[in-house]
């Protein structure tokens, strides 16, 4: 049973290890705020809750008490990641700094039409 | 097994190191604060792997007041760049 957890935990850190690694790829290589935001946030996410997991899954037989603080942490990572990110890209907007992307109109920017809706629904 | 955590910890580093070029290049206020949240989640994760490596369950408390304090200091750095504060 433990040879069964020890191949669980390595397989969950060296899945781990790899999407830290292409968020700081992605961080490195994107051209905008946006698209540096995307990258970042979702592979760090995906690979931090897995490489603490494999941890809390190596010590389950040793010392329950790290799955407990490591499910604790993966909770946390949950919670925090989305509201950072999408504070810093909201800051971002209002700094008028719109997305590189363009389409045929222009930037591709769909936050836009939502922003006059509810200003003319404001309105009435 | 031992190899496992050096490799892991090798492409963790790869990560860091990628991260800070762009925290130091970075053209704008913005970018730094992404390069920054990136960062922090990082060496969250690699904190918990010296760890398991060390064998020493104070550093998972570390890593988490380490990470409590990175998440403020991003959501009060986006709200100084929004104009609120």
């Amino acid at each position: 049973m433990s040879l069964v957890f020890e191949i669980i935990g390595a397989v969950l850190i060296l899945i781990g290890g790899a999407f830290l690694l292409l968020g700081g790829l992605g961080i490195y290589r994107m051209p905008d705020v946006y698209n540096r935001l995307q990258a970042g946030t979702k592979a760090t996410t995906l690979g931090g809750m897995s490489l603490i997991l494999g941890v809390g899954f190596l010590k389950v037989e040793d010392d329950w008490t790290w799955m407990v603080k490591a499910m604790i942490l993966v909770i946390f990572i949950a919670f925090s990641n989305p509201i950072s990110s999408h504070a810093l890209a909201r800051a971002m907007y209002k700094r008028k700094r719109y997305p590189l992307i363009k389409n045929d109109d222009g930037n591709m920017d769909a936050y836009k039409e939502v922003e006059t809706n509810e200003k003319k629904e404001e309105k009435k | 097994m031992t190899y496992i955590f050096y490799f892991a910890m090798f492409l963790m580093m790869v990560g860091v190191t990628l991260a800070a070029i762009r925290f130091v290049k970075g053209p704008t206020a913005g970018d730094r604060s992404v390069a920054l949240d990136t960062l922090t989640t990082i060496l969250v994760a690699a904190l918990v792997l010296l760890a398991y490596i060390f064998d020493r369950y104070i550093y998972l408390d570390v890593a988490l007041v380490y990470g409590v304090l990175g998440f403020i200091g991003v959501i009060v750095l986006a709200r100084y760049l929004e104009g609120a504060l």
